[in-house]
């Protein structure tokens, strides 16, 4: 992987997996939606992204609301985030959008888009994370091993417009219901106070909290990795690629040693996805190799 | 040769900071490969008197002089408020640090400008701070909000000797204040880069663009945030801007130069 013109990639030679990215689509309501997806990989190829594991959310808004996408809009961010995968197939793989609101459309899409390659689910802040209703799809994705990404606000102490917000306790109370189901806590950068969410899910080894979001806390990096280890964080950018990268430097000087910090940038997520998720990758782990 | 305009050294009121003092930032300065800090005091920026703080900051850094160049506060609504700048000078500050929403100071209020009008004739830019924090993670008790544009716009008009750093702002406070000025107006005001955002959204690169890259100095808002994130974003602008050159901090404050 290079960062362009010959250049070294920005984060090293070694895999990278960015368990956490967006791209947008031409019914997504923005003029610049391929100046943006475009931008991604131009910033991948600096940085040295192997793979972008990546969602839709529906309309963004254009049409029904990003965290509360319409069926319509579900199937129409799935299909553009297909296409993506389908015309970036050595660096892009998919997360399936769902709106547990919509049980059987949420599980019928998860079907669809498994069959076509999707490695993971998508939820957002469509029902607290805690709701019966998230059962069913929780349970398919145990089934299947996929892992799911939760949108995620670090501790909750109010209602927010838009979204049916959760928090890491909310996350944990679905993860005892499913010990078997992987989830991915959302940005622990991306707003609300993250040393609430630390405690809340340590307990819940099968919450995997990913370190995406524009915060760049000093202090951060290192309680995540005091009070979770590093087998347990997952390397992110969501909306911010320059903070992923900074994260990324920083975690050079927070006391990891050199396998720590590969399981941050990819070990981890080879672990936590399907097999044959990441062929690029997955023949340099032994563990997923003896598998 | 970079300077980040924008650290600090001391406690913040509502959350741990790891190591806030002197002598690891002179440690990550050396690791990062920059020349030089501007630092405030934080704990004085949420205090009513910031004076005592102005001198704890003048004793800590002294050591470390020139690489760490004090930022004391001056509080214009504060009686002998002058004798501040005055000091500020002595010490060869190149600015000094306000914080009017703290304050509870209005955008078109008298001791601001005052305030603005002083620096500049006295060479210091006047270096203001949008926020601290994400909105999202406030403490209960952190309620002074952020500094609008309105309130550094009304500073930039206040006369033709102000020089303003303005730090922490997104880019649509930039671009609000900046196509609110006049191009000699403009031409006076800087903003450090610690929480503009990079790809895929592009919004360093748009405001490089627009507005120039000369209207931007490194910033990171050490000890608050990581120090890597200016640079990793001045990294990861597209080729044709890469490598644009900011504003000079020794342009920026005729005081910092005086120093020298």
């Amino acid at each position: 992987m290079s960062a362009g013109h010959g250049d070294p990639s920005l984060a090293g030679p070694e895999p990278l997996i960015d368990a956490h990215a967006h791209f947008y689509h031409a019914a997504a309501g923005r003029a610049d939606w391929e100046a943006v997806n475009a931008a991604r990989f131009r910033a991948g190829e600096r940085i040295g992204i192997t793979y972008h594991v990546a969602s839709v959310l529906g309309s963004y808004g254009f049409t029904s609301p990003t965290y509360f996408p319409s069926p319509a809009d579900v199937m129409r961010g799935n299909d553009a985030m297909l296409a993506i995968c389908a015309a970036e197939p050595d660096r892009v793989r998919m997360y399936v959008t769902v709106n547990p609101n919509y049980t059987d459309h949420a599980l019928g899409e998860i079907d669809r888009c498994v069959a076509r390659g999707a490695v993971g689910v998508k939820l957002l802040a469509s029902r607290r994370a805690d709701d019966p209703l998230l059962d069913p799809v929780a349970s398919l994705a145990g089934e299947r091993g996929l892992p799911v990404l939760h949108h995620i606000w670090q501790h909750r102490r109010r209602e927010w417009p838009s979204q049916e917000i959760s928090d890491g306790a909310d996350l944990a109370r679905l993860a005892v219901r499913h010990p078997r189901t992987t989830f991915i806590l959302a940005h622990i950068g991306g707003g609300g106070d993250y040393m609430h969410t630390f405690p809340a899910v340590v307990d819940c080894p099968n919450i995997l909290p990913d370190l995406s979001g524009s915060g760049v806390d000093r202090g951060m990096l290192d309680s995540a990795v005091a009070a979770l280890g590093a087998e347990r964080l997952l390397w992110g950018c969501d909306l911010t690629m320059c903070t992923g990268l900074a994260k990324l430097r920083a975690l050079e000087h927070v006391g990891l040693s050199r396998d720590e910090l590969s399981a941050i940038r990819w070990r981890n997520a080879v672990r936590v996805f399907p097999r044959k998720s990441f062929p690029h990758v997955e023949a340099l782990e032994p563990a997923v190799a003896a598998r | 040769m970079t300077v980040d305009v924008d650290t600090f050294i001391g406690a913040y009121p509502f959350r741990h900071i790891p190591h806030p003092e002197p002598d690891v930032l002179v440690r990550v300065l050396d690791r990062e490969e920059i020349s030089e800090a501007w630092v405030g005091h934080l704990p004085s920026a949420f205090h009513r008197d910031p004076s005592q703080g102005n001198e704890e900051l003048y004793a800590a850094v002294a050591p470390h002089s020139p690489r760490l160049r004090p930022v004391p506060i001056v509080r214009p609504d504060w009686p002998r408020w002058e004798l501040a700048i005055a000091d500020a000078v002595s010490a060869g500050a190149p600015a000094v640090r306000a914080y009017p929403t703290q304050w509870g100071l209005g955008p078109h209020d008298t001791p601001m400008r005052e305030l603005a009008i002083a620096t500049g004739e006295q060479g210091l830019a006047l270096l203001l701070t949008v926020r601290f924090e994400d909105l999202r993670q406030r403490h209960t008790m952190d309620v002074a909000g952020d500094l609008s544009a309105a309130a550094v716009r009304a500073l930039a008009r206040a006369g033709s000797d102000v020089r303003l750093v303005v730090t922490a702002a997104g880019r649509e406070m930039i671009e609000e204040v900046h196509w609110s000025l006049t191009a000699e107006e403009q031409q006076r005001v800087f903003w450090d880069i610690s929480w503009i955002w990079g790809p895929p959204e592009d919004h360093l690169a748009k405001l490089f663009r627009s507005v120039g890259s000369g209207s931007f100095v490194f910033g990171s808002q050490w000890p608050l945030r990581l120090v890597q994130t200016p640079r990793a974003n001045l990294d990861l602008l597209p080729d044709d801007i890469r490598g644009s050159a900011l504003a000079s901090a020794r342009a920026i404050s005729r005081a910092a130069a005086r120093a020298d």
